[in-house]
């Protein structure tokens, strides 16, 4: 018989046995960096009694999804009862605008550095640069001092003005980069053909930027959503983000301590950086590779 | 038709000057080719007559403007690069019509012009693809049809063939002198190939280190290169050049020619005057491979023919004739000769010497005596 199959892959018992040891292998891996997750998620889903009486791993005896409206809308947090809701809109709040002017003038910026070197350009760049090594804690001080001459300590402005300040040497830094790798020619032909410096900008570069702005998007989103420090210096009260609010919910000792709502408000405070990553990870991956645009 | 001027032009970026004075006079129609080696400052020279680049000192004027403040868009010039910088996020048509639309030409104008350059580089197809959609061949060709649209006064070319494969190059190139047939438009061509230059030059301007070293035709620049660089960087094998002995003998001035180990004296009857100040001293005689062959058809009125022998060292078939190397006062040297006539390596052989269009060069500055 002439069975191609033989040749291609032979079915020994050695075989399949490694096989067998590379995938449960994996499947084990997989379960054991998703577990604190599966135990977030069932305990946010337990009811308080089967929490007390049952130990961390076990099956909830009944699903409920009441600590996830608690967490919502009617947990306490510091002296308010109407649960995160209102920090999760306000990080939406500073996301939004954070990242989308951060990123818009990390183009501009990365066009200018990389498409129309001035003389003193390159030691600019650097010293920006040196902004994306300048730890969190240090700047702390002097921002406050800056906002409050501008009027906006503890505002939500005020919070926004710091993050796109922060980002901007990583936004910068990404739309410099990419831009270096778009032959300086193409840029030429467009002047030749009388296009200056906005049109060449925007009908030209901005229309081959996509993959630079999923990741700068992604990048900032995750930073600023993130971002707990900042939220608790330059914030008060109703201002505050989701993640100092998620830090004071489970701070606030009224009684026992609801797991299941802090697991609720955790996974809340988690899921827009999650969803991210799951709908544009991919992106991010290309982007980050891209190289040159050919054309 | 417009003439361009270049006059004395330097540029440096930072303290390293790149062009150390220029000085072009191109004519109306003219097809004028830049060529030297990479490095030599070519772009950058397109670049400043483009206006992409600013000028460190010297005028360039296009016509009778002196253009020295105009920017790139009000030069009247097109410019095809090297990697066709193509738009990539836009179609074959819009690339075309780019340039039109920001200068607010009527749609309806636009819409003939494109039509008319499609047509004259047969590119009518591939209007509503992307760039990338395109072979290398038909982005080069999309990339001339982009500056031919807005009918200039002068066309740069900076190096648009050398991404191409060797085939398509040769075809290319006959279209390129075929489109300036037609045109007759000014045209300044960047090439570091000295086959293209040749090719497709009125003149040529051969450039090394920033200076211009010979600024002449096709024709002058192969038969009579100014100096060894030119000599050695024209002619797809270069000019065989030879360290020789001056000695007077007779009447005559005579070069002692060395192979293996026979030595000739050879007279030099070609302007007898010009040897005068070299007798006894060594100087460097250039000729081309194809003065030194198996024979000529016009030997016998030509009394400048001499006979040598030599050992053969290495052959090279071309095809229509062999490379035979010999070795001439330790120098390699290349004689094409009918292949029939090549002899194998380590054989000794005959071979003819025409004098009457060599030319001498001074061994310290390497310029061409005359
Ligand atoms: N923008 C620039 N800044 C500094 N040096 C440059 C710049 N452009 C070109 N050069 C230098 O000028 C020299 C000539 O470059 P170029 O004109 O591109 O040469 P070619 O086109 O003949 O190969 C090179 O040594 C190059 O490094
Ligand atoms: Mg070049």
């Amino acid at each position: 018989m002439n069975d191609p199959m033989v040749h291609t892959a032979p079915k020994t018992a050695g075989v399949f046995a490694g096989r067998l040891f590379i995938y449960g292998l994996l499947i084990l891996m997989v379960f054991y960096f998703l577990l604190p997750f599966i135990v977030m998620v069932l305990t946010s889903l337990k009811t308080m009694a089967d929490i007390r009486t049952g130990n961390l791993i076990s099956w909830p005896r009944e699903f409920t999804l009441d600590a996830w409206k608690t967490a919502w809308g009617s947990a306490c947090i510091a002296v308010e009862c109407n649960g995160i809701k209102v920090y999760f809109w306000n990080s939406v709040k500073i996301v939004v605008p954070a990242v989308t002017i951060s990123t818009l003038i990390g183009a501009a910026n990365g066009y200018v550095f990389s498409k129309w070197k001035f003389w003193g350009s390159e030691v600019l760049f650097s010293l920006l640069l040196l902004g994306c090594f300048i730890p969190f804690q240090a700047i702390l001080l002097p921002m406050a001092q800056t906002l409050g001459k501008l009027g906006l300590s503890q505002s939500l402005a005020g919070l926004i003005l710091v993050h796109i300040i922060y980002g901007l040497a990583f936004t910068t830094l990404f739309f410099r980069n990419y831009y270096v790798t778009i032959p300086d020619e193409l840029v030429k032909a467009a002047r030749i053909d009388g296009a200056g410096f906005f049109r060449i900008f925007w009908k030209i570069l901005l229309p081959v930027s996509t993959p630079i702005f999923v990741v700068c998007v992604i990048w900032q989103m995750t930073q600023i959503w993130n971002d707990f420090l900042f939220g608790v210096v330059f914030s008060a009260g109703g201002n505050q983000p989701i993640t100092v609010a998620l830090n004071n919910l489970v701070n606030t000792s009224t009684g026992t301590k609801a797991y299941n709502v802090d697991m609720a408000a955790a996974i809340i405070a988690a899921t827009p950086t999650l969803l991210v990553y799951i709908v544009a990870g991919k992106y991010f991956v290309r982007g980050l590779t891209a190289g040159s645009v050919k054309g | 038709m417009v003439s361009l001027s270049i006059r004395n032009i330097r540029k440096a970026f930072g303290t390293t000057e790149v062009l150390k004075g220029i000085s072009i006079d191109v004519a109306p129609g003219e097809f004028l080719v830049l060529v030297g080696p990479s490095g030599c400052g070519k772009s950058t020279l397109l670049n400043l007559i483009a206006g992409l680049e600013k000028i460190t000192s010297g005028e360039i004027f296009i016509g009778d403007h002196l253009v020295n403040q105009v920017s790139p868009k009000d030069r009247d010039i097109a410019m095809v690069f090297q990697s066709y910088a193509l738009y990539p996020n836009m179609k074959v048509r819009k690339n075309i019509s780019f340039g039109l639309e920001t200068r607010k030409i009527p749609k309806s104008e636009i819409e003939k012009t494109v039509q008319k350059v499609a047509n004259m580089l047969q590119i009518e197809d591939l209007l509503d693809r992307k760039p990338a959609q395109l072979s290398g061949g038909q982005r080069q060709r999309v990339a001339m049809g982009r500056a031919l649209a807005r009918s200039p006064s002068v066309f740069l070319f900076d190096e648009p063939l050398s991404n191409l494969d060797a085939k398509l190059r040769v075809e290319m190139r006959t279209e390129i002198k075929l489109l300036h047939q037609r045109i007759a438009t000014t045209i300044v061509y960047v090439t570091h190939d000295q086959i293209e230059a040749m090719t497709l030059a009125d003149r040529i301007a051969i450039m090394k280190d920033g200076i211009v070293q010979q600024l002449d035709t096709p024709r002058n620049v192969y038969e009579n290169p100014v100096n060894l660089f030119v000599a050695g960087f024209i002619g797809s094998h270069s000019m065989n050049v030879v360290p020789v002995r001056v000695v007077k003998s007779g009447q005559s001035n005579c070069l002692l020619i060395k192979t293996g180990e026979k030595t000739f004296t050879i007279p030099v009857d070609k302007n007898p005057s010009l040897l005068n100040k070299w007798i006894d001293r060594e100087l460097i005689l250039g000729f081309r491979p194809e003065q030194i062959s198996d024979g000529f058809p016009n030997q016998a009125e030509n009394n400048q023919i001499h006979t040598l022998e030599s050992k053969v060292e290495v052959i090279e078939p071309t095809g229509p004739d062999t490379l035979v190397f010999i070795r001439i006062n330790d120098k390699k040297v290349a004689c094409r000769v009918h292949p029939n006539a090549a002899r194998h390596p380590g054989e000794t052989m005959k071979l003819m010497l025409d004098l009457s269009s060599a030319i001498f060069f001074d061994s310290d500055t390497e310029e061409q005596i005359s």
